[in-house]
């Protein structure tokens, strides 16, 4: 392995956890999607190139999912259900966008000073790269934990589960049978989650989730 | 007899993908209840032809001393609960709560879920385990959410977040401990199964195995509900039909512990990790006394049962945090009753509240005289979950105390302090709920009282008399834990 691999492969996954920050702070959901399409483009391009500097065949037909679930059809969906449900001109404040971003920036450091000590051992492409992994995932909690709409949470998760895609292509040699399964999984999650967004809508006429908390079981 | 034994195995994964496949395509609920309890009675039976002839090991799949008790279990109480479930919806399609397009998603979920947690606690491979809870969470996120009201959707859509986000922890985790083998054991799928793992763990990277187990614990510990990662689990037990609050309770929080048990082997069989058993203790001691104060501020019964849970889940960390062959055999036992009673007693709450009308404690009362029969299922399912003997309970709980005492007195008397709470918050609501003049309404229900009893019967009889070839099995697999 030359060291043209680790750079190409690095600069990927570096971009994936660029665009991470970028999502944290778009206030339209439609640059928020077409930012997540972005990311999942990285994430294919990600997985592809670690196809090709491994070896490893079967990392393309991820790559390909990603490319074609991830970054097509689910924002896709997603614009037409934000259409149907008539909030595509909302804009979502993203509130202390200062403190989002401090904080994201200290996930990244946390999960670089975590993962390079711990992972000496792994070889060094899988190194690096599961460092940005995790901040990848890291910043897809943050995402989630700081919107309040329904729609912007189902897109952090998402892009957590790009990060954990992203490590699992990094680590070498790791069987088809988790990634598929990962795909396949993110496929029913959206199915589930379009399930709920129809059903939060007849309910409550919006998808803010601060909605749903006045109805807490326990509040009288 | 290999044969019949990869037969057995097979029939416990196979009959519920078929009986789901089927049940989406029946339109009548009678006939969709009735092929329900009998793909269950027959998944049961395969398994428990597991427990004499066990097939080889294989590539994804396997079974040995400690998955096949709770391969027994997972499908004796997913039958038990099809028998609870087919009276139970019967009552809520009359009383216009459901309707039948929902009954046919309902029954073919319901045979998924066993699918996800039978194909969780056979699996091999860890990743496979993965996906299979990953499966059976999805399937009771749709069964959570069924009666669409603004309480159901909101319980739903936190526990798919919640879970979401635990199991997105959990595949890191896997990842991480996947690395760890693959520099042993070397790449492909030899260093995702447990055997390998196992055998070959004391030469893992130790720092490597830690963080995983971090991972892991948060991952799968918020399937457990564990505290803190315990929010969605009241709700979710709440806004459910409840015979998926029984198997909530009873089945699946048992699964994602048995994944934890699993990693907890592999963590202990390396000498420079960090020992596991500490971070469980903690995390069990909290949830028990978190549980127990808890339970004295709950207005709905399914909530205060869902908290009874949270606290046992509790016992049964902290035992196999302490370890031993003692205390792992007091957890695996009290594994076993805590299922069987807390599924009895939600067969008993479901029938409750709807003889009730409601699932507020305030509004109930009197059941002793309105429904006897419900009212003593209650008591003696309430009262075997205290921990009173002759009940089963009462024996792995005084295990647990009584090893622990031995080893860290002070942690023991913090135990007795969670275990003496939550006695007190129980009792009073009980009190509450069966005693005193009959408040509430007074509906006809369709009573069903076997579940009720066979699982209360086996909980008295192992607290009675514990046949020693299971005593002997539970000490083999308590040993195999570390």
């Amino acid at each position: 392995m030359g060291r043209l691999d680790f750079e190409v492969a690095h600069f990927l996954a570096g971009l994936m956890v660029l665009i991470s920050f970028l999502m944290l702070y778009q206030d339209r959901l439609y640059s928020l999607l077409n930012i997540f399409a972005l990311h999942a483009v990285a994430l294919a391009m990600a997985v592809a190139w670690q196809a090709q500097i491994q070896d490893a065949p079967h990392l393309y037909i991820t790559a390909a999912i990603a490319l074609l679930f991830k970054a097509m059809i689910i924002p896709y969906s997603l614009h037409r259900l934000i259409q149907r449900l008539g909030i595509h001109r909302e804009v979502e404040p993203v509130a202390g966008l200062g403190v989002t971003m401090v904080l994201g920036l200290a996930l990244v450091a946390l999960s670089i000073s975590v993962m390079l000590p711990v992972t000496a051992a792994a070889g060094t492409l899988a190194r690096e790269d599961l460092a940005f992994a995790l901040s990848v995932v890291l910043l897809g909690l943050l995402m989630m934990i700081t919107r309040r709409n329904a729609v912007s949470q189902v897109v952090g998760f998402m892009s957590l589960e790009n990060g954990l895609i992203l490590a699992a292509a990094g680590a070498q040699g790791m069987p088809l049978v988790v990634e598929i399964s990962v795909a396949f999984s993110i496929l029913i999650a959206f199915i589930v989650i379009g399930v709920f967004l129809f059903r939060i809508r007849e309910r409550f006429d919006t998808v803010d989730v601060a909605a749903l908390d006045r109805f807490r079981g326990e509040r009288r | 007899m290999n044969a019949l034994a990869s037969h057995a195995l097979g029939g416990v994964l196979l009959i519920p993908v078929l009986a789901a496949a089927v049940l989406t395509l029946v339109p009548s609920y009678r006939l969709a209840a009735r092929i329900n309890v009998a793909a269950s009675f027959a998944a049961l039976l395969c398994a428990l032809a597991l427990i004499g002839h066990r097939p080889p090991p294989g590539t994804f799949l396997f079974v040995d001393d400690l998955n096949v008790v709770f391969l027994v279990l997972n499908c004796f109480v997913g039958f038990t609960a099809s028998v609870f479930s087919a009276g139970y919806i019967r009552h809520e399609l009359e009383t216009g709560r459901l309707t039948p397009f929902y009954l046919r998603f309902y029954h073919a979920m319901y045979q998924v879920m066993l699918f996800g947690m039978s194909l969780a606690l056979a699996a091999q491979n860890i990743g496979v385990m993965w996906v299979a809870i990953e499966l059976a969470t999805l399937s009771t996120v749709m069964m959570v959410g069924l009666y669409r009201t603004h309480e159901a959707i909101e319980a739903a859509w936190k526990y798919f977040i919640l879970a979401s986000v635990g199991i997105a922890l959990a595949l890191f985790g896997t990842i991480l401990v996947y690395l760890a083998a693959q520099a042993a054991v070397g790449p492909g799928l030899p260093a995702m199964s447990w055997l390998q793992l196992v055998a070959h763990a004391r030469s893992f990277d130790p720092a490597l195995l830690d963080l995983a187990f971090v991972f892991l614990l948060l991952g799968y510990g918020t399937k457990v509900g564990l505290v803190p990662l315990h929010a969605w689990l009241p709700d979710a037990h709440a806004e459910g039909p409840t015979p998926i609050s029984a198997v909530l309770s009873g089945l699946l929080l048992n699964v994602a512990l048995y994944a934890l048990l699993r990693f907890k082997v592999v963590m202990a069989a390396n000498p420079g990790a960090i020992p596991p058993g500490p971070l469980l203790v903690t995390m069990g001691l909290v949830s028990v006394l978190f549980a127990a104060f808890m339970l004295y501020r709950r207005r709905d019964i399914k909530r205060l049962f869902a908290y009874s849970s949270i606290e046992h889940m509790g016992i049964i960390t902290f035992a196999f945090g302490m370890g031993g062959p003692l205390a792992n055999f007091a957890g695996l036992l009290h594994m076993t009753m805590h299922s069987l009673t807390k599924s009895a007693i939600f067969y008993s709450v479901g029938q409750t509240s709807q003889a009730k009308g409601t699932q507020k404690l305030e509004e109930m009362g009197g059941l002793s005289v309105t429904h006897p029969g419900l009212a003593w299922g209650l008591v003696i399912g309430v009262v075997a979950i205290l921990g009173v003997p002759p009940m089963g309970v009462f024996m792995s709980e005084f295990l647990v105390i009584s090893s622990t005492f031995a080893r860290a007195p002070l942690l023991a008397v913090a135990l007795v302090l969670g275990l003496l709470v939550a006695f007190g918050a129980l009792v009073l609501r009980l009190q509450q709920v069966v005693f005193g003049a009959p408040k509430g309404q007074v509906r006809p229900v369709h009573t069903t009282y076997v579940p009720i009893v066979m699982h209360l019967a086996l909980v008295l009889i192992a607290g009675i008399y514990l046949p020693p070839m299971i005593v002997t099995w539970f000490q083999n697999v308590a040993r195999s834990l570390g």
